[in-house]
């Protein structure tokens, strides 16, 4: 009987402060060589949205170019601030100023991850089999 | 210079009005609706496959009148924009594996021409499927490129006449902006959608 080959899943931790330093450009070649290795990312914080447009240019430029790759799957989950009072309020500025990155963004790479399932509170990852 | 340029044409009412947002939303539908109700000619080729629209294509001079108020349009349509492109999901509409990679090809360069495009709109209609999960990250990605350039935003939720369309959600998913529901395939709503249009006008 041939035995079943199991195949493995990694999923990658970014802290912010790893990506902090780095300029744009930087920043989406280190994420995308990573979804490049077949890995699932988890970013601490999130990109700006012109990163975010850069990360889906220079991901089209590569599909076709770079063997099986086919994008990306992409999803930002923010930390909802409009329910805090005044003084929530307040502090979530702070500690937004202080550089505290309370959003987490996923990155996978298409030929592994289906689709991300984004609502405001959650995010449900459906993975290919 | 483009701002000198937008305020020459902001006397003259002109726009230069981009539609966008993921394929298969309806902004060619919507935008071949505007030509045809205002200059009797569409503006391009839908079908029910993805990435039908792979090249941005546009229309000047779409003159529309609304309550005695006159304004010149520049149309915009771009190729949807998507984080992946798959030539196997082609395929699954009987198309075969090297016309299904040809089109593949040309929506991933569709896609970074409609990015491009961007910082040439004065204003921007975000066509939503109003059927479908609004929260998606693209939508987000193109409102949020769109606020980073100051670019006014119209959201219009398509598809309305379906009945698993949900507009409450749309309006629910994008609270800081003019959401209009609309069947651009059917014309339903139109008369709202061009009163909105022009409110957009006003703030570019």
């Amino acid at each position: 009987m041939a035995k079943k080959k199991l195949k493995g899943l990694t999923i990658q931790f970014i802290p912010y402060t790893e990506i902090e330093t780095l300029d744009s450009g930087a920043r989406i070649k280190k994420l995308l060589s990573i979804v490049l290795g077949n890995r699932i990312i988890i970013l601490q914080g999130k990109l700006h949205p012109e990163e975010e447009a850069r990360l889906i240019e220079d991901t089209m430029a590569m599909v076709g170019h770079v063997k099986k790759f086919k994008g990306i799957e992409l999803a930002t989950i923010n930390s909802n601030s409009d329910n805090l009072s005044f003084f929530g309020r307040f502090k979530h500025s702070l500690a937004r100023a202080l550089g505290a990155q309370e959003s987490i963004t996923i990155i996978g790479p298409a030929s592994i991850v289906r689709e991300i399932k984004r609502d405001p509170r959650k995010i449900e990852i459906l993975m290919k089999k | 210079m483009k701002r000198i340029f937008s305020g020459i044409f902001k006397g003259k009412k002109e726009l230069s009005l981009g539609f966008y947002g993921p394929p298969n939303g309806g902004k060619t539908t919507l935008a071949n609706k505007i030509c045809k109700d205002w200059t009797g000619e569409g503006l391009g080729k839908t079908s029910k496959i993805p990435h039908e629209t792979r090249t941005v294509q546009f229309k000047e001079k779409v003159d529309i009148e609304y309550k005695g108020k006159k304004l010149s349009l520049k149309i915009v349509d771009t190729p949807g924009i998507a984080t992946k492109i798959d030539y196997e999901d082609f395929m699954r509409f009987k198309m075969n594996k090297k016309d299904a990679q040809k089109r593949a090809k040309e929506a991933t360069q569709g896609i970074i021409d409609a990015i491009k495009w961007l910082d040439d709109m004065q204003a921007v209609i975000v066509v939503l499927d109003a059927t479908k999960n609004p929260y998606s990250q693209v939508n987000i990605t193109i409102i949020g490129n769109l606020v980073a350039r100051k670019i006014p935003v119209l959201v219009v939720g398509n598809k309305i006449d379906l009945k698993k369309a949900d507009l409450k959600r749309v309006e629910a998913a994008f609270p800081e902006y003019e959401v209009v529901g609309i069947s651009g395939k059917y014309g339903k709503n139109m008369e709202e959608f061009y009163e909105s249009i022009f409110r957009l006008a006003k703030k570019a």
